[in-house]
């Protein structure tokens, strides 16, 4: 962040939203009684905790120079399917490994489609999720929401605390270090980005930018798969109408709004956490003032625009910068 | 069943004797061939909002037994919670070669589908509007009175909180644009209304999503840490604000209240583990059974599509764990398994 600010001397679009971001926590918590409480900063937290989770995936995609748009599918349709083979008495062990191999298929029908087939990502995922929610929906479970057995572990899961926070904080806290790690430490992180910059350049110098191109999609199905394992952990249950929702809009605007640009290369694990905080802080301060949805939508999409305009005035994109696949 | 055979036999058998004492002239009942004529091979359409929820999953395999018994032909499309699919569906319907004579419209909001219904009834087609109010005079409107529904809830919550509470009450709406948020936030404020020691403290949308429910429900207990009752506008996101009330260690304070249509996992079972403190469920076999009249009614009436436009509102009443009863609600498994097996 330090760096960011020296080598240019001009604002990076993930400071801009830091900015933003504490600007609103700073007048919310001036202004608005019960905001800065440690009970409600842990409930802004947990609120963008799934949301994070799949904002993580989708960044570690959208990095490589991808994007994927089955990611609410996969984590909605996988639990409820997890869900209804256990209702239907399966035994834990089979059904999850089940599940498992069905998320693992998905990732890697994805990433086979994008890197061998050379089918755009986008049209690749739209199609994949679109299959994995019609063929889960019609084919394997019988309604909209499917609950959790009584007394099973992801019931359980949902009640744990520590120190009164519940644990979806600190998955989303620990897959947040882990994806840091990944990406900064290992050989195959930092080729994540060397991919996304210039895929031939990178395979020229011999990296395997196919079998990567494919582990981003099997990691972004596993962290859906997670994440989804979470809501159920919370709610009791799943709905699958939730893939109707604007979810998948939200992850996308996460990553993007924290600075993680569509063209690839560019962002880390941070830009996301900044995205995950202005969203949350700015969803909470506006239910404390109780605006209605629809003008809460209207805000969050301004916000959203105002961020892109920034950064494209800021990061311009000419031919030299343009790359053929960006989307 | 068996038991009514024999009572029928009995009967049968002793109006022989009577008949036969008196030797009457043998007098057929002209009624039955009317009506098979009036119902047979008639195409019934429904088009609710999506198919994966308990109460079209109930709709629809009631009205498959009512129409196979009368040898008409039910057909149902699922656009899945998308406007624009069922709007596919319904001109789909109406342009195809095997019109249906009646279509079973569950519109998504007060307008969506209003000048396609207005088609399908110059076309010749019956259109029954079920559960969600539209602004068409359909030929029947079956369903929820649903400012009347949000009165329900407003009475349960105030009879929940009780005189000695915070009266303190948190609103989880739907939306801002679907007549059944509109009507049943309504009907909500009326109650109020008239017990004005008792305040509304926040209304937030859930945009029936559960998660967002957890959430605004979260944020509006910690703002409100002693509300006494929350009304959820649907059960099929209540769990959401649920959960809140859960994390937050307050089942024994907050009664929540929400409207379902009365399905056993989703609404009895969760009143009798204390999840919710009362629904407001419909009467679903009976609303269907409503829609099976109507039905009939219209194919033998002889009137053209728009003729009259009746309101048959379904009776409701709030369940609670005091008059929680075993058939207090249906059982979508047993209909569906019901419905396999034939």
């Amino acid at each position: 962040m330090a760096l960011g600010s020296l080598r240019l001397g001009n604002l990076s679009q993930e400071h801009i939203v830091l900015a933003i971001a504490v600007l609103i926590f700073a007048v919310a918590s001036a202004t608005l009684p019960g905001f800065f409480t440690p009970d409600n900063i842990v409930s802004i937290i947990r609120s963008v905790s799934v949301l994070g989770i799949l904002a993580l995936g989708m960044a570690i995609v959208i990095i490589g120079r991808g994007i994927d748009l089955s990611a609410v599918a996969i984590m909605a349709m996988s639990v409820a399917w997890y869900l209804q083979l256990l209702n239907d008495g399966m035994a834990d062990a089979a059904a999850l490994s089940l599940v498992l191999a069905g998320v693992l298929m998905i990732g890697l029908l994805n990433g086979f489609l994008v890197a061998y087939a050379e089918v755009p990502a986008i049209f690749v995922t739209l199609a994949s999720g679109s299959f994995v929610f019609g063929y889960v929906r019609s084919q394997l479970i019988s309604q909209d929401a499917v609950p959790v057995p009584n007394g099973h572990w992801v019931e359980l899961f949902g009640g744990v605390r520590y120190f009164d926070i519940p644990v979806e904080v600190f998955i989303f806290g620990a897959l947040a270090f882990v994806i840091f790690l990944f990406l900064r430490y290992t050989k195959w992180g930092r080729y994540v980005y060397f991919a996304g910059d210039n895929p031939v350049a990178a395979r020229n110098v011999g990296m395997p930018v196919r079998p990567m191109l494919v582990l981003r999609y099997v990691i972004s199905a596993l962290i859906a798969f997670t994440a989804g394992l979470l809501t159920a952990a919370s709610l009791h249950s799943i709905n699958t109408r939730v893939v109707n929702s604007t979810l998948l809009y939200d992850i996308v605007l996460v990553a993007v709004i924290g600075g993680i640009g569509l063209s690839g290369g560019k962002g880390g694990v941070s830009n996301v956490l900044f995205g995950a905080a202005l969203i949350g802080i700015m969803l909470n301060a506006m239910t404390i003032i109780d605006i209605p949805l629809i003008y809460q939508n209207l805000i969050k999409s301004t916000i959203l625009l105002a961020a892109i305009i920034i950064d494209g005035l800021l990061n311009p994109r000419d031919e030299q910068t343009a790359q053929q696949g960006d989307i | 069943m068996k038991r009514y055979w024999r009572v029928l036999l009995t009967a049968g058998a002793a109006l022989g004797v009577s008949l036969m004492a008196t030797a009457p002239q043998a007098a057929e009942d002209p009624a039955p061939a009317t009506y098979a004529a009036a119902l047979k091979d008639k195409r019934i359409v429904l088009v609710p909002m999506a198919m994966g929820f308990d109460l079209a999953q109930g709709w629809a395999a009631i009205l498959q037994r009512e129409v196979d018994a009368f040898g008409g032909v039910f057909e149902t499309r699922d656009p899945n919670w998308s406007v624009e699919a069922g709007a596919q569906a319904i001109t789909e319907v109406i342009s195809s070669d095997t019109k249906p004579n009646v279509l079973i419209v569950m519109s998504p909001d007060l307008n969506s589908y209003s000048k396609l219904m207005k088609r399908a009834q110059s076309e010749g087609i019956y259109v029954i509007l079920i559960d969600n109010p539209a602004n068409f005079a359909a030929d029947a409107y079956v369903g929820s009175d649903w400012t009347h529904l949000g009165r329900l809830e407003a009475e349960a919550v105030v009879k929940g909180c009780g005189p000695n509470s915070s009266k303190k009450i948190g609103l989880v709406q739907g939306d801002q644009v679907n007549a059944t948020s509109l009507y049943q936030y309504a009907g909500i404020m009326e109650v109020l209304a008239k017990n004005p020691d008792f305040q509304v403290v926040a209304k937030p949308d859930s945009n029936w999503d559960a998660t967002t429910s957890r959430n605004v429900t979260t944020t509006m207990l910690q703002q409100n840490p002693d509300i006494c009752g929350i009304i959820d506008f649907w059960d099929g996101d209540a769990t959401g604000a649920a959960a809140a009330i859960r994390d937050a260690g307050k089942q024994d304070q907050v009664f929540l209240v929400t409207t379902g249509g009365g399905e056993k996992t989703a609404d009895c079972d969760r009143i009798a583990d204390g999840t919710y403190g009362a629904v407001v469920m419909t009467e679903l076999a009976q609303e269907t059974h409503n829609m099976v009249a109507i039905i009939k009614y219209l194919l033998q009436s002889g009137q053209a599509p728009g003729t009259a436009s009746p309101y048959i509102y379904t009776l409701m009443k709030a369940t609670t764990k005091e008059n929680l009863r075993p058939d207090s609600c249906w059982d979508l498994k047993a209909l569906q398994a019901e419905a396999a097996a034939k």
